[in-house]
């Protein structure tokens, strides 16, 4: 018997998924302004205490000395420290607290909604409700607690953000898991012998990532609003500058030198405004759902 | 010569709403190396739950093996421990699915796919198992191989990808290959060459297959055995071409009939087309002792009421659950 002619099949015309997730993030004009805004911020955070080596706890002049008008661009705060050096240092905080404690979120979320997701049964009935528990905990409250008992270092500010923020990311993931576990290849993967744990991390979480990367974006940004609030009311590092503690710190002065809040608070404004754009920019890109083909 | 696999009184469990249901019946079978065996039948006789019994797959909390024994190179199976079975999956029993469309992980390569099949079976180094992907990529006639190894299932046809999940099924040399609907998704001209392909691999490999199928062709062209089911009890069992010569159970004379080409001499008078009368009974049914194909049956008698039927013999190798498989 001769063999049947193999005619080599046409190769769907398809781009890789990262070609075409930036394509779609390319459209979407104001997530690519915010990325470039946000570029610029972390350079600023990384290299502006090199060029611009003032430093933020030293009283350099008068107090309340207006912006642009005696030498110093951002004026100076009620001591008489210069606002620029302090705007500057503190957005390496700002977007450090708002990174670790995001990256906390996806790591507590993603390890819970995945135990969840994939074991089901019991192992979901407890994690859930640890879920649920930590979602009606009034949260500002509870971080205020955490680190009013345990010391307002970095770290653990970090770590209070970080503990009563995780619960969307468990809830996503968990979803995600929950759909993806069913699909035909998780099932050909475990016949395959594939262990639990490289299903769960190998082949189901991969595919699970592009509402958590959204998430966790979006969690940045929260993180970061977090903070403010939370060296606002006082509960920080004094050791170190951050946009929050410099609203708390100059807020009896808000009538007499309004510049003092309104600047830190302009650049919170615009740093967590160019966080959700990335996000709503990468919601566009990732999300099948809203994809137009 | 021993039988590679041999399953004895296999009684497979569904929980359902309705309680527990018996979908695969008191079963037995015997399979020899490289040889290929067929299951036939509706949705929803069992057949993919046998299938995924003897690879330890039922779905969890669900399903569970209640009585018989799998015996696969005198080891039992249902016995067997998760990291036991896990060994063994993939590696001595692997399985091609429907859909060549789903059954790939979009985001990995073919090649990572394969290679980590490899990896954690054979425990080859991750360029070893690379240059073994693509050896695979070629034996299931993928052209231009070393360059579609890193393609992503998504720029490969469902022919493509149908083969590349038989080269990942066949990475580790399986001594079983079970196929549960291989073409089903496919187009016609497609499913030749990917029966083709496999009946190729086998004489390569030695592999025994299991086809699960409700393609009469595709059984006449590629089994020796076969095992048709109903409503998870065997109706009938034996060689191919006998049993589509002659067969003994109102069932399988039903499916055969209602093939229009499977005639060997097409000068033959045609009869007309049939069809098999009514559905499958419901899980509820199932169980029940008594014939369960008796309300679709043309030679209904007081005894398929009556009880389940018992096996019928015969010489060539056949044989039959009907109260009269000796007559038809």
């Amino acid at each position: 018997m001769t063999r049947p002619v193999i005619h080599e099949e046409e190769t769907p015309e398809a781009q890789h998924p990262f070609t075409e997730a930036w394509g779609m993030f390319r459209k979407n004009k104001s997530a690519v302004a915010a990325l470039g805004l946000l570029a610029l911020i972390t350079f600023g955070a990384i290299f502006g205490p090199y060029l611009y080596p003032t430093d933020p706890f030293e009283m350099v002049w008068m107090p309340f000395s207006p912006p642009g008008q005696e030498g110093f661009l951002l004026g100076t705060d009620y001591l008489g420290r210069d606002l620029l050096a302090m705007i500057i240092n503190g957005a390496k905080v700002s977007l450090m607290i708002g990174l670790s404690a995001a990256v906390m979120t996806v790591f507590i979320g993603v390890t819970v909604g995945a135990l969840a997701g994939f074991y089901r049964g019991i192992v979901e009935e407890v994690l859930m409700r640890i879920t649920e528990f930590f979602q009606v905990l009034p949260t500002l409250l509870f971080s205020m607690v955490l680190v009013a008992l345990f010391g307002a270092s970095l770290p653990m500010i970090t770590f209070a953000i970080g503990i009563v923020s995780w619960t969307a990311v468990a809830r996503i993931t968990r979803s995600e898991f929950l759909r993806i576990r069913e699909l035909e290849y998780v099932m050909a993967s475990r016949a395959s012998g594939a262990s639990n744990l490289n299903l769960m991390f190998g082949v189901i979480l991969p595919n699970a990532l592009p509402p958590i990367i959204v998430q966790s974006a979006l969690m940045v940004g929260s993180a970061i609003l977090f903070e403010a609030g939370l060296s606002f009311l006082g509960l920080t590092d004094p050791n170190v500058v951050s946009w929050g503690q410099i609203i708390g710190s100059n807020r009896q002065y808000i009538l007499d030198a309004g510049y003092t809040v309104t600047i830190p608070g302009v650049a919170i404004f615009v740093t967590v405004l160019a966080i959700s754009l990335v996000g709503d920019g990468l919601n566009d890109a990732l999300n099948p759902k809203l994809r137009q083909r | 010569m021993s039988p590679l696999l041999e399953v004895k009184n296999l009684r497979i469990e569904l929980t359902t709403r309705d309680g527990v249901a018996p979908v695969i019946d008191d079963l037995s079978f015997t399979l020899n190396p490289g040889e290929t065996m067929s299951f036939v039948g509706e949705s929803g006789c069992g057949k993919s739950m046998t299938a995924l019994a003897l690879m330890g797959l039922l779905p969890e909390k669900v399903g569970r093996v209640a009585a018989g024994n799998i015996i696969f190179d005198g080891e039992d199976l249902s016995q067997a421990s998760d990291e036991r079975l896990r060994a063994i999956r993939g590696n001595e029993i692997s399985m091609i699915f429907q859909e060549p469309m789903t059954s790939l992980n979009p985001v990995f390569t073919i090649g990572e796919q394969i290679a980590e099949v490899l990896r954690a079976h054979q425990g080859l180094s991750r360029k070893a198992a690379w240059a073994q992907s693509i050896e695979l990529l070629n034996a299931v006639r993928i052209p231009n191989a070393k360059s579609r190894v890193s393609d992503y299932p998504f720029q490969m046809s469902g022919g493509q990808r149908q083969r590349a999940m038989i080269a990942m099924a066949l990475a580790c040399q399986p001594k079983i290959l079970i196929a549960d609907e291989p073409t089903t998704a496919l187009d016609v001209t497609v499913q030749a060459q990917i029966f083709d392909l496999l009946t190729d691999l086998r004489k390569q490999t030695g592999a025994a297959i299991i086809l699960i199928t409700h393609d009469m062709g595709a059984v006449a062209e590629m089994a020796e055995r076969m095992i048709v089911m109903y409503a998870g009890r065997k109706a009938e069992l034996g060689p191919v071409d006998q049993i589509i010569e002659h067969p003994r159970h109102p069932y399988t004379k039903g499916l055969i009939e209602c093939v229009p080409h499977i005639q060997s001499d097409p000068s033959l008078e045609r009869h007309d087309l049939v069809e098999v009368p009514g559905i499958v009974p419901s899980l509820r049914e199932f169980g029940k002792d008594q014939c369960l194909f008796a309300s679709r049956c043309a030679y209904l008698t007081e005894a398929c009421l009556a009880s389940r039927p018992t096996e019928k013999l015969f010489a060539n190798g056949q044989s039959a659950d009907c109260w009269h498989a000796e007559g038809l």
